[in-house]
């Protein structure tokens, strides 16, 4: 006699495989929380994540772009040839108006060959028509708020108790769906590595005691690098926190960048 | 020296005018074609799922000659839905750590998710409790590899009492119902992937995924017509007039509002009139004047509104040679226009800077894993996969057991 299976049974057995495949995930995050926080930051070992949280100021009144910055992350970050930069310098020309334009001012030129490394060529509007000219340096805005951070699918890209926020390249898919949601441009797909890269504050550097390689260059300190939780109460991003009016990129994003400017204009986005 | 001219090339290969972020000066977007294809093949899915919904959970009996052919077409196009961004992926041997790792604030994890249980709890399982009576038929009566492929989908259930079938019309009925708003969740998330980029002023808009599975509805009825009728003209049937009309009725009605609701993004878009809106008008008069004015607009929109819309006044005056070409002309224009939009969405979001300062250009390449050439494989692989399927199971010559998928409640 023919034995007939009925659906109950076969529902059963499809459940029991469902079942096993959704505690999966469950055990890999687990594994993976683990490794974010002792594999991915090329810390060193008695480096205390929680102990500190980095902040970056940047004065653009002192920065001269010279592109000394760019150059040193390039080189010690080893960041690829081509247009692929995890720190820049913009340079903002902004004319005067034309007599009886009834403007407060011409339209803004902005420029960055080859991320400033190089420094900027002359100014292609004559000196005696510009009305303000500066230099922005760039870089991961260290959002509180990281829109990369919360859209990366597999969590590759996170933010270290210490303020920064670092991808795992190791376990980065490469789905590009961070880049599109950085609002600062700080991210890009490696050719190399074919996975997402940005700042890193220079992580290996900071966390054996280091400034990172931007900052340790800059001829002007126009860039000032600290740790908020720094008992000394004198520390120089105390004291440019206290002597500046500060402001952020984009702050209508609600982004919360913890990379604080002085000295910006409106045209900066 | 090799080193400065390697900087001279990478400096001259991307085109793009006013100012853009040094990082967004590459030579092709990010996300290319092949992103374009996704939510594209994604929506397809969706919309011939609920045009099957029509007949299942809505009883609209007159559609009942392509209750099967829709959902084989769903499933067809599903299987193909997510090779484009397999593809894409930096690194596609990680793709499972998605599954397997998800971070659940990222649109983008919820996929896996979404898409395993469209697949295997609505679609599958909808397919085979409606098909299980005439599988269990045909793998009777079917010899050879045929026959063992439908014994294989039987899964060794072969009970074909009154009651069994019964019960597999109201497990089929509750499955559509379910599906309903999966289809919704499927193609609503993925509107949501661009529509949560708040970074982007294109991307960035809480209407994203309304739009998304409005425009999907359109592009899934307008497939289904146009694989009813293309099967039809290949078995050399004459067409269903009642069906093909009630189709092309659904039809325009999911395009009045689908265009109705983008009417009204736009209107939203100008009137606000944010940051971004200017580097947005220089996409619609440059950047994007073919695809977005032609493309969607026209071709998509207008023109498939205009014969759809008088074919509902004039349906019974019109001779039936002109009712069916302008329906299966207001398919393909709606087909086209639909893969327009998703290009305007996804490559126009890339093609200007986050700094609002500067745009860039893109011209579509033959070869490569994003050029056309690739986009015309995995666009055809579904046809493919759904040749097959309507050879298995859809075939002239195997009786079917001729239960009516909406009588599930009488039954």
């Amino acid at each position: 006699m023919k034995t007939q299976c009925n659906r109950r049974g076969a529902l059963a057995r499809l459940g029991g495989v469902l079942a096993g495949a959704l505690t999966l995930p469950i055990a890999r995050q687990a594994k993976a929380a683990v490794q974010k926080l002792f594999v991915s930051s090329g810390a060193q070992r008695d480096y205390d994540p929680t102990k500190h949280k980095w902040l970056m100021c940047i004065d653009v009144n002192k920065c001269i772009g010279c592109g000394l910055c760019a150059e040193a992350c390039k080189k010690e970050n080893g960041v690829p040839e081509g247009p692929f930069y995890r720190t820049w310098i913009e340079r903002y020309i902004i004319p005067k108006p034309k007599p009886g334009s009834g403007r407060t001012r011409g339209e803004t030129k902005v420029d960055c060959p080859n991320g400033g490394m190089h420094g900027f060529p002359e100014s292609p509007i004559a000196e005696d028509q510009i009305e303000h000219s500066f230099f922005v340096p760039k870089l991961c805005n260290l959002c509180a708020h990281s829109p990369c951070v919360q859209v990366c699918p597999v969590g590759a890209t996170f933010d270290a108790p210490d303020g920064a926020v670092l991808i795992d390249s190791k376990y980065c898919i490469g789905c590009g769906f961070c880049i599109q949601a950085c609002p600062y441009g700080c991210r890009f797909l490696s050719p190399v590595t074919k996975t997402a890269e940005k700042c890193t504050l220079c992580y290996h550097r900071i966390t054996r005691g280091l400034k990172p390689a931007c900052v340790e260059i800059c001829p002007t300190q126009a860039r000032i690098f600290g740790d908020l939780k720094d008992p000394a109460p004198e520390t120089p991003i105390r004291k440019f926190y206290e002597q500046n009016r500060v402001q952020v990129l984009k702050p209508h994003l609600g982004t919360e960048p913890r990379v604080l400017y002085a000295g910006l204009d409106k045209e900066v986005r | 020296m090799t080193n400065e001219l390697t900087n001279v090339v990478v400096e001259v290969l991307p085109k793009f005018e006013g100012y853009v972020y040094p990082n967004e000066a590459t030579a092709h977007p990010l996300w290319g074609f092949l992103i374009v294809l996704y939510p594209y093949i994604t929506g397809l899915v969706a919309g011939a799922f609920i045009m099957a919904s029509l007949v299942r959970v809505f009883k609209v009996k007159a559609l009942e000659p392509v209750y099967r052919l829709s959902l084989l077409t769903a499933l067809a196009f599903l299987l193909c839905a997510p090779l484009p961004l397999l593809f894409h992926l930096g690194h596609p041997e990680r793709c499972y750590e998605i599954m397997m790792t998800p971070h659940m604030t990222s649109p983008m994890a919820i996929f896996g998710f979404v898409y395993a249980w469209y697949l295997t709890a609505v679609l599958l399982l909808e397919l085979w409790f409606d098909y299980r009576q005439d599988l269990v038929h045909w793998s009777n009566t079917t010899a050879g590899f045929k026959g063992i492929v439908y014994r294989a989908f039987t899964v060794g259930v072969t009970d074909e009492s009154p009651e069994a079938v019964a019960l597999d019309m109201k497990i089929g009925r509750v499955l559509s119902i379910v599906g309903i708003p999966s289809a919704f969740l499927l193609h609503g998330y993925v509107g949501f992937i661009f529509g949560s980029v708040k970074a982007n002023p294109w991307w960035g808009n809480a209407l994203m995924p309304i739009i998304f599975i409005l425009s999907a509805i359109a592009s899934g009825i307008a497939l289904c017509i146009f694989n009813a009728m293309v099967l039809t003209w290949i078995r050399r049937h004459t067409v269903d007039m009642r069906c093909l009309d009630t189709m092309a009725m659904f039809l325009f009605y999911a395009l009045v509002v689908d265009a109705a609701v983008e009417g009204l993004d736009w209107i939203h878009r100008a009137y606000a009139a944010e940051e971004g809106f200017s580097v947005m008008q220089t996409m619609i008069r440059e950047k994007l004047f073919y695809t977005l004015n032609l493309g969607q607009a026209t071709v998509g929109t207008l023109l498939p509104l205009l014969l759809l819309g008088s074919l509902q006044l004039l349906r019974k005056r019109a001779p039936e040679l002109v009712r069916r070409r302008m329906i299966f002309g207001s398919a393909v224009m709606i087909l086209i226009g639909v893969l327009a939009m998703r290009w305007n969405v996804v490559i126009g979001g890339q093609l200007f800077s986050k700094s609002l300062r500067g745009v860039m250009g893109y011209k579509l390449e033959f070869a490569g894993v994003e050029g056309w050439f690739m986009g015309i494989i995995l666009l055809s692989l579904p046809f493919v996969i759904l040749t097959v399927l309507v050879k298995l199971f859809l075939s002239e010559r195997l009786p079917t057991s001729g239960h009516m998928p909406h009588s599930s409640s009488a039954a």
